[in-house]
């Protein structure tokens, strides 16, 4: 077995060399930042690489997409970053960007074109999906055949943008103990953390959200709660934790997951 | 001929008052503000025949929606031979659609066996109402007025179909089976107990349902626009105006864009000439802020509760209710519209539709999970007004929670929603090793 490291390339150097990279992976702030979700921006950079993908990061050049400010109704910060973003994707003449966040995902795809973007945006489910119905990512079917699955569909991959099929189509890959939550699609529940809830404390209530979800969760019975979400992610771990059942459940993005198996 | 002029009086009394009121409601969209414009007539058309002809959304609570979608469908077949009584009674006619041929005998027939599913679909609803403790009807925003406009309505529709079966019945005995204009499926099993009846008192029964039903569709229709079933009217209308975009779009602040360019660029302030229109209120504080659509969606509101049932804040016992937004615009409007006709869009009673009808604790509870929107079955965006609302708190009053505020000052200072230095954007992308098999 051999062992590589693996250099992520940054715009700056590659424009500074005259390169243009084919795909802008946008790593986005959770991705960066917080100390969980940072493994599937490495997991992700892992598969892109495995795949030997034309990609660069912006790295200290990337800023916040707007989107917390925005579902808070700062549409004065929104529209700043937004348009700072879009200046600097012009610069390098960036097309095409490839997402882990859904939040990024749906103010890139949805929003950004109102300000006068034109990106062609990809969600890295659609991405990893693609790259293994066309055979380019072999997945070894044994290596998490015997685990149970469960998929917590993210607010902003599956209403707001319909994306439902292709993570269940990779995690059937991945095993053929894929269980259903009881709300799940476009039923799904939210985690509780969109539209600025992530950074406040709730307001008063009976019950917090994503224990209402993860109570959801864990009457799957499934070992594995797969997100795909940096807000999830916090929300669902912190459910398991809180319901003492981190020995036995735990929760990964689909992205972690095909690397599992991949054993890479 | 008494029994026409009689006729064309009532009529003409029921398109009066029914043209006053409506024209009041449809008044106050004078006060509201540009949404967007109406263009994709055939995408509108599809989406209008797919969830509004179609009941499609309706069906996601697939038994109660069966139910709903017996009804709508009944009203579809049904207005055929209330149309042809409208003309009758003005005429002097009889069975004017006759010569539709076998035409007229599915109208006729689909008119009679949806007499009867529509009735015990009624039936089926006030039953749940009156008797069951539906979650879904209960609320904050649920006062006794509100059981009782929903039970008024139910049983209106109850005696309207109960009065078109026994016109149907009385006919269909008075004729003996002989002259008989249409089909008649069910009324032709129910018409048994009308046996052995002589043929005058059948005909007095056949006039009294006659009269009954049709006087009971002028009343329905005056009484529908100071109800929740409103909807009759407005459903349609609002489906086919929904707005097209995917549900995580938000509608861009075109004013502010114009703002930040300036900020950002700022030669472009000799470039372009400033704008003549004042720019106005930042987002949504009262009635005359909200957007046609807003109106719209609030007028057609049901007040079925399907949002407020998949609402995580509301399932988890929070203050916010979807369906208390919506129904608070309709409410604010109302109240506020008659002084707006008379002292003009700036005048004040001392209220707003932001803290007295919506407090600050709902606006900040809801995820825009949209799950409200995805579930209303006649496309009313719920997200889109509370952003609109949160908005208004904001930029113009500086109010949010303090968490919020904290995110808002770090995404100035560093670019991010947490206080981490850019410069520590890559440091995930240390020592990553690949396993090559």
């Amino acid at each position: 077995m051999e062992v590589r490291k693996v250099e992520i390339p940054v715009m700056a150097d590659l424009h500074a060399r005259g390169e243009r990279p084919e795909f802008l992976f946008w790593v986005g702030c959770a991705g960066a930042f917080d100390d969980q979700y940072q493994k599937v921006t490495r997991a992700f950079a892992k598969i892109l690489t495995f795949l030997n993908v034309s990609y660069a990061v912006l790295g200290k050049e990337e800023s916040c997409t707007g989107d917390p400010a925005r579902r808070a109704g700062n549409e004065m910060l929104y529209q700043m970053q937004a348009l700072q973003n879009i200046a600097l994707f012009n610069a390098y003449g960036i097309r095409k960007i490839i997402t882990i966040c859904p939040h990024c995902y749906n103010i890139f795809k949805n929003e950004y074109p109102d300000l006068g973007a034109k990106l062609d945006v990809i969600n890295y489910l659609q991405f990893l999906d693609q790259c293994i119905l066309s055979g380019k990512l072999n997945i070894d079917p044994h290596a998490l055949s015997d685990v149970s699955i469960t998929y917590h569909d993210p607010c902003y991959l599956g209403r707001a943008n319909d994306i439902y099929f292709e993570p269940r189509s990779i995690l059937r890959k991945l095993t053929s103990k894929v269980v259903e939550m009881e709300r799940n699609k476009s039923f799904a529940l939210c985690c509780g953390a969109g539209g600025g809830q992530m950074f406040k404390e709730a307001e008063k209530g009976n019950k917090e959200v994503y224990i209402e979800r993860i109570e959801e969760a864990l009457r799957t019975e499934a070992r594995v709660i797969a997100t795909a979400c940096p807000f999830c992610m916090t929300m669902l771990t912190d459910g398991i934790k809180y319901k003492n059942r981190e020995a036995e459940i735990k929760n990964y993005d689909i992205a972690e997951l095909i690397v599992q198996s991949l054993n890479i | 001929m008494v029994k026409q002029l009689v006729f064309a009086i009532t009529l003409l009394a029921t398109i009066g008052i029914f043209s006053f009121t409506i024209n009041r409601i449809l008044n106050y969209f004078r006060f509201t503000r540009p949404a967007f414009q109406v263009r994709h007539f055939n995408q509108r058309i599809w989406l209008t025949l797919n969830v509004a002809i179609g009941q499609t959304k309706i069906f996601r609570r697939p038994v109660m929606g069966f139910f709903h979608a017996l009804v709508f469908w009944g009203f579809c077949v049904i207005a055929f031979g209330s149309i042809e009584m409208i003309i009758d009674g003005l005429f002097g006619t009889e069975r004017c659609l006759k010569f539709l041929g076998p035409v007229y005998d599915v109208i006729t027939a689909s008119g009679d066996i949806f007499g009867l599913l529509v009735g015990i679909s009624i039936i089926i609803f006030l039953v749940r109402r009156v008797f069951f403790h539906i979650k879904r009807f209960e609320g904050i925003e649920m006062k006794s007025v509100s059981h009782l406009d929903a039970n008024i309505a139910l049983g209106m529709i109850l005696f309207l179909m109960l009065s078109l079966l026994g016109m149907n019945m009385a006919y269909y005995a008075g004729m003996g089976g002989t002259g008989l204009e249409g089909v008649y499926p069910v009324s032709r099993l129910l018409s048994g107990i009308f046996s052995g009846m002589p043929a005058a008192p059948i005909d007095l029964i056949y006039e009294i349902c006659w009269w009954s039903h049709i006087l009971l569709i002028f009343v329905f229709a005056n009484v529908l626009p100071y109800s929740k079933h409103f909807h009759v009217f407005m459903s349609i209308p609002n489906v086919f105006l929904s707005r097209l975009e995917p549900l995580g779009h938000l509608p861009n602040m075109d004013d502010i864009t114009r703002e930040v360019q300036l900020m950002l660029n700022p030669d472009a302030n000799f470039a372009t000439p400033p704008s003549d229109a004042p720019v106005g209120r930042f987002g949504i504080r009262d009635a005359e802020d909200v957007t046609w659509k807003n109106y719209l969606d609030s007028l057609a509101c049901t007040e079925c509760g399907r949002c407020t049932a998949v609402c995580p804040a509301n399932l988890t016992g929070k203050r916010l209710s979807p369906r208390k937004i919506i129904m608070d615009v309709r409410a604010r409007m109302k109240e506020k519209g008659p002084g707006m006709v008379r002292k003009g869009k700036e005048f004040s009673d001392n209220k707003s539709l932001v803290r007295d009808y919506i407090s600050e604790e709902e606006l900040w509870a809801c995820t825009t999970c949209n799950a409200c929107a995805r579930e209303c079955p006649i496309n009313i965006n719920h997200p889109v007004l509370i952003v609109d609302m949160r908005r208004y708190l904001v930029m113009e009053e500086a109010s949010a929670p303090g968490g919020i505020k904290g995110v808002f000052s770090n995404i100035e200072n560093n670019g991010a929603p947490w206080q981490f230095s850019p410069e520590d954007r890559l440091r995930w992308a240390q020592d990553i090793e690949l396993h090559i098999n």
